[in-house]
């Protein structure tokens, strides 16, 4: 018995150590070793933490990156604030066919590809666009107004791509969430604002948690949006690893760019976690 | 003296369905009610308009004298205690306990008096700092009452609250709710399925079926004088049996059953006469049971008969005793005198009862 539960165990873990392993840690090792490799002739390599060096020397490099970090920070919060009372009005007072009718209109973003939808945001918020159109016939612009190329257009691209993995997370644990517990907060005296408060944000913590994690990193490594919307100043991350890899062939600074945000990645997450008081395990079972 | 609680012509619909129809009751200060009735009846629709979470269609809730109607939940001076009793998961006793007195904004250090001293009238003293999940279901029943306790209601609402306990802990939790009623010297209005929970605790009883009140008493008015033919089967055990009326002299009636057996009942005043179709209700434990038919001669009704069945259940144990020609069978409750302990299949026993016990309502359909 003891050893066919160990068999079973060992037997379903493999596929999963695979997974991370071939995936997830090889490659990671493998960057990580190209990272620390400095070029000192034609083929002749040198172990150094030089790659990093430059990094840090270079202001264009840390400015993109801290940008690109407030930038997804940024980018989750107001994905949260559009989510949440959404999320809510689908778990909690939306019925039976609106319900789903509500839940898969967040879906139907997702039926064409990300090109196709940033293309779409382009068609409304470019020069001769029909957002430029309608401020001039309505009056209010007397010449074609540009919304493209700049942040808010990346920030309205993110959140639009981020929303159904904010709201996917926010309605599971909103529903299951007892009306009668929030009928027992009205009931003992507290209003709409302390109920939120005290009973439905906490409740609803571990999925505004797992849904800020992954919309984070879905920002932080998204590449098509900003580099579509985005201006010559709005640079993001992962375009300048692209430009080392491909552009420049530089793949060693390249990887050194890569791992750095990976710790960004998993600092910010991780300190996410510590300052709300969640567990890993909470969040994601 | 106003009562704590005072409903009337209170309705509620649903689209075409009504939940609630026409219910007029007061509750007096400081009284246990309890309203009584099958599963789907309205309960607690009632419960739920009274504590402001669905507007009534029609009719009036005053409580102490005030109109409710458009008043919001947490503005009324009524709380209630859940049917899953729906306590605060994310908070701990306390927390749970404290809600309610931190939403009316008291000092830090009057809520944890407040607290402290609700915990100790509970029974469970220095578990403030335990979580929900960490509590027995009997421990969660009283916190949730102590929960609305602390704010001192009006009214207490208690929607079936025994529902999820097993039944030794919900026989003992009767008694503590009682002796949690008089502590905390509160109106407590009940609603339950389960009739003997309303029995034991109740000072007043309504019976509810399909929206309407059938009858409001003491547990004694409706177990011993039943005014309809559904609290005379729903409260408590009941032989039923459904004949003709064949003769009437003043209340008591000669009734044949539609199995030829002729039974002597009393009307109690409702409106039956000779060939009518009438539903007799006799109880189990209002029938006598003897070994010689000389020990019966003071009853109006006597039968002997065969035992058919033995139903044994402890105090509770019962036969069935059919009567010669094999008419209706008679469900009796078995004496656990002595007497009896022998008595099985296929004896032939004596049964006897007044025509007082035999409850007579015209036919429903
Ligand atoms: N929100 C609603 N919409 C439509 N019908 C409802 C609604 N709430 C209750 N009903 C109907 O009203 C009737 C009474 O329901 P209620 O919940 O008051 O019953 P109950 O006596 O509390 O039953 P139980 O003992 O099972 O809890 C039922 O027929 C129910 O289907
Ligand atoms: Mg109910």
């Amino acid at each position: 018995m003891q050893g066919g539960t160990r068999l079973g165990f060992v037997l379903l873990l493999t596929p999963l150590l695979l997974w991370l392993g071939l995936l997830i840690v090889i490659p990671h090792i493998d960057m990580f070793l190209v990272s620390i490799k400095e070029r000192v002739g034609v083929g002749e390599y040198d172990t150094s933490l030089a790659n990093y060096g430059t990094f840090f020397a270079e202001t264009l490099y840390l400015w993109t990156f801290l940008r690109t970090a407030v930038m997804s920070i940024l980018a989750t919060a107001i994905t949260l604030l559009i989510a949440f009372p959404v999320s809510y009005y689908i778990a909690k007072i939306a019925k039976g066919r609106l319900q789903s009718a509500l839940f898969l209109l967040c879906l139907v973003p997702f039926w064409v590809s990300e090109l196709v939808r940033t293309f779409g945001w382009m068609i409304l918020l470019r020069e001769t666009g029909v957002f430029s159109s309608l401020l001039q016939w309505a009056g209010l612009a007397d010449q074609p107004v540009e919304m493209l190329y700049n942040d808010a257009a990346i920030m309205v691209g993110l959140v639009y791509t981020s929303m159904l993995f904010m709201v996917v997370p926010l309605v599971t644990t909103l529903e299951s969430l007892d009306n009668a517990v929030i009928e027992a907060g009205y009931d003992l005296g507290g209003n709409g604002f302390s109920v939120l408060r005290e009973i439905v944000i906490p409740h609803a913590m571990p999925g505004i948690v797992s849904g800020c994690i992954v919309v984070f990193m879905l920002s932080l490594g998204n590449y098509l949006t900003p580099t579509m919307l985005g201006g010559k100043d709005s640079l993001w991350f992962t375009e300048l690893i692209y430009a080392q890899f491909i552009v420049r062939f530089n793949w060693e600074l390249g990887a050194a760019f890569g791992f750095m945000l990976l710790i960004l990645s998993s600092v910010i997450v991780w300190a996410t976690l510590r300052l709300t008081g969640q567990t890993l395990r909470d969040t994601l079972g | 003296m106003t009562p704590d609680l005072e409903c009337t012509g209170l309705s509620r619909r649903f689209g075409d369905v009504k939940a609630v129809d026409d219910v007029t009751f007061s509750v007096a200060p400081g009284s246990f009610f309890s309203i009584l009735g099958p599963s789907g009846c309205g309960k607690t629709t009632i419960m739920r308009m009274i504590a402001g979470f669905l507007e009534p269609s029609g009719g009036d809730i005053r409580i102490k004298g005030r109109s409710m109607l458009g008043v919001a939940p947490n503005k009324r001076p009524v709380n209630m205690v859940f049917q899953h009793l729906a306590l605060f998961p994310m908070m701990d006793v306390a927390g749970n306990i404290g809600y309610g007195l931190r939403r009316a904004g008291l000092a830090r250090a009057d809520i944890a008096r407040k607290v402290d001293e609700a915990l100790d009238r509970i029974g469970l003293p220095g578990i403030g700092a335990r979580k929900i999940d960490e509590l027995s279901g009997g421990q969660k029943q009283r916190v949730a009452i102590a929960r609305c306790m602390v704010l001192e209601p009006d009214v207490l609402l208690l929607d079936e609250p025994l529902g999820a306990l097993d039944l030794k802990l919900r026989e003992h939790m009767k008694i503590e709710l009682k002796a949690l009623q008089s502590a905390f010297d509160t109106t407590f209005v009940y609603i339950t399925h389960d009739q003997s929970e309303a029995l034991v605790m109740s000072d007043q009883i309504a019976v509810m079926n399909r929206g309407v009140f059938e009858q409001v008493g003491s547990a004694r008015d409706l177990y011993y004088r039943p005014e309809t033919a559904f609290v005379a089967g729903f409260v408590g055990d009941s032989n039923r049996w459904r004949g003709r009326v064949e003769r009437m002299e003043g209340g008591a009636l000669e009734i044949r059953t539609e199995n030829g057996m002729l039974l002597r009942g009393a009307a109690h005043g409702r409106a039956l006469g000779p060939g009518d179709v009438a539903d007799i209700y006799v109880r189990p434990e209002a029938i006598r049971l003897a070994q010689n038919e000389g020990e019966l001669a003071r009853f109006e009704n006597r039968i002997s008969g065969r035992v058919t069945s033995l139903l044994f259940n402890g105090a509770a144990s019962r036969i069935l005793v059919a009567g010669p020609g094999g008419g209706e069978e008679i469900e009796v409750t078995l004496p656990q005198s002595g007497e009896f302990a022998r008595t099985g299949k296929g004896d032939t026993v004596h049964v006897g009862w007044s025509g007082d016990q035999s409850n007579c309502f015209p036919a429903g359909k």
